[in-house]
């Protein structure tokens, strides 16, 4: 069996059909939407941080989409929390599908770093270090 | 097309001219099809470009030397060659471009960009491919130009009633697909154009998904332009052609400038060649012309009714399979005259890149996305679709294994 085969392993099918911190936070620091417009995936993230400014210690998502990009955001979601703003924007494409357990078939990967890229401009936007109205994996 | 005709379409033969068909992914032979995406290119095709590079490539025009002789006569002869094929009246009425979209943007350029003007209407589908929908979209924009969209019914047709209504006397252009990339149908193209001509606009007929599998006569639809791809039709990709009337084409300016296209250039002025040569700037696509002719000898031998018979029951045959596993949404009319051979579906509970994705799992081609169709898809409610597209060498048997594998992606995902 190929790639694709691979990228369906239990662990992503669950996060897929059972996704955590589906949702919208009541009270998030800062929230930001993207979309991955050739597939149609389209992600929110919610985040809350503590008092530091610094220490994420809420996440949600909600959107649609494909099951790498769904389970990538749920499994994201439950990795941000506890974590820093910093250490968010440090993670990079491999961290990702690191954390997804799987190979990704080069043609999937904007699916899988969807969730990570609308943290991380939301994070950045809260910083006020970039602008932008919604987050896209076509560039 | 009697079903004798039909079965004296040899496919077991056709398949031994392309060799990628044989390939085998994890030991699982390929099941193309992608085929309203790019075709696959038949050995005679790959032969005759090869053959070129070998035997006789140099620049065209204005070479003294044998070689260049050889290169200039295959190239111009293949605007004579491709002309006959459309039924227009003479490489006049032929250009090469890069592909479909190309042609689109020459026409919008060249034709639209000078002849526009605020509140003129301009009227596409709302099953245009980005191809046509995006660049008249932003000539209007530059022009001042109104765009309108032609509605699509329920069941995948155009809404006549509905063009009627916007082709009125305000109407410059009438720019719609011959056959929709996405829901398969096949546009009225001759009724379009008729109200067109009725109100003194041109018509832009986007052929791409139509010249590779039935038989088009520019002539008889009466089109002012006529796009269309080689690599769409068994020939190669970077050649496409724009047909245009000649008494239109002597009257448009080119748009893209360079050597080739000039008659006589001074410091301070220029003059345009004839035509088609006016709009073919720079060295052009020799070899993928060469190719072309190749593919287009080689579907005429076998037959664009033949071809267009085989695709229709290829198509057909899809349809029901799909329709009879009861949870899959197809898009576009039923099997019939007026649908071309693709079937864009969605699979209830699947995602349609996940549906590709194990698709590929068992080595078969289909396409997952928007199919440059964004419009279209906001209308039909749906983010994505996957595609099925037939050409002349696939079975029924390469469906059944698409249906086959619909199996593995309900019990992963449901």
């Amino acid at each position: 069996m190929g790639l694709g085969s691979d990228m369906y392993r239990q662990q992503i099918l669950d996060h897929y059909k059972n996704p955590r911190n589906y949702g919208e936070l009541e009270d998030p620091t800062f929230s930001h939407v993207g979309e991955n417009p050739m597939c149609g995936d389209e992600i929110r993230m919610d985040i809350r941080l503590d008092e530091d400014n610094e220490t994420i210690n809420a996440v949600a998502f909600s959107g649609d989409g494909c099951a790498i990009s769904q389970a990538s955001a749920s499994m994201l979601s439950s990795e941000l929390t506890g974590k820093t703003v910093d250490e968010l924007l440090e993670m990079d494409r491999d961290d990702v599908v690191d954390m997804l357990g799987v190979d990704i078939s080069p043609m999937r990967i904007k699916c899988a770093v969807l969730a990570e890229k609308v943290a991380q401009d939301g994070a950045e936007i809260y910083r006020g270090e970039l602008e932008v109205e919604k987050t896209t994996t076509e560039d | 097309m009697s079903q004798q005709n039909l079965e004296s379409l040899d496919v077991a033969a056709i398949r031994e001219e392309f060799p990628i068909l044989e390939r085998e992914f994890d030991g699982q032979q390929v099941v193309y099809l992608d085929n309203a995406a790019t075709t696959q290119t038949p050995d005679p095709v790959v032969d005759a470009m090869s053959d070129y590079y070998r035997e006789y490539n140099a620049n065209i025009h204005r070479g003294i030397h044998h070689l260049s002789q050889e290169a200039s006569v295959a190239y111009e002869e293949a605007h004579d060659r491709v002309a006959d094929f459309i039924g227009a009246d003479g490489r006049e009425e032929v250009i090469f471009t890069k592909n479909t979209t190309e042609s689109e943007n020459l026409v919008a350029y060249a034709w639209g960009l000078n002849e526009l003007e605020p509140d003129d209407r301009v009227v596409l589908t709302e099953m245009e491919h980005h191809a046509s929908l995006v660049t008249w979209q932003q000539i209007a924009h530059q022009t001042g130009a109104d765009v309108e969209y032609i509605r699509v019914d329920d069941d995948g047709r155009l809404d006549m009633d509905h063009a009627r209504e916007l082709i009125d006397d305000d109407a410059a252009i009438v720019s719609a697909v011959h056959v929709s990339n996405t829901l398969g149908t096949v546009n009225p193209v001759s009724e379009l154009t008729e109200l067109a001509h009725e109100h003194d606009a041109i018509s832009v007929i986007d052929g791409a998904q139509a010249v590779p599998n039935r038989p088009v006569d520019v002539g008889e639809i009466d089109a002012d332009f006529y796009a269309f791809s080689g690599h769409k039709m068994a020939g190669p990709t970077g050649i496409g052609v724009l047909y245009g009337k000649q008494d239109l084409l002597e009257e448009m300016d080119p748009y893209l400038y360079g050597g080739g296209m000039i008659r006589k250039v001074t410091f301070e002025e220029s003059t345009w060649g004839d035509l088609p040569w006016k709009f073919e700037p720079g060295t052009p696509q020799i070899a993928e012309a060469v190719g072309l002719v190749a593919a287009i000898d080689w579907l005429e031998e076998i037959g664009m009714e033949r071809i267009q018979a085989h695709e229709e029951e290829i198509a057909r045959y899809a349809y029901e399979r799909l329709e009879a596993e009861g949870d899959i949404e197809i898009y576009g009319p039923e099997p019939g005259p007026d649908r071309g051979g693709l079937v864009s579906f969605n699979v209830e509970g699947v995602h349609a890149h996940d549906l590709a994705s194990i698709m590929n799992d068992h080595t078969i081609a289909v396409r997952a996305g928007d199919h440059c169709t964004q419009p279209l898809h906001d209308r039909l409610g749906v983010a994505a679709s996957t595609r099925a597209s037939f050409y002349v060498y696939n079975t029924k048997s390469e469906v059944d294994k698409l249906v086959a594998a619909l199996d593995d992606a309900r019990q992963l995902f449901s």
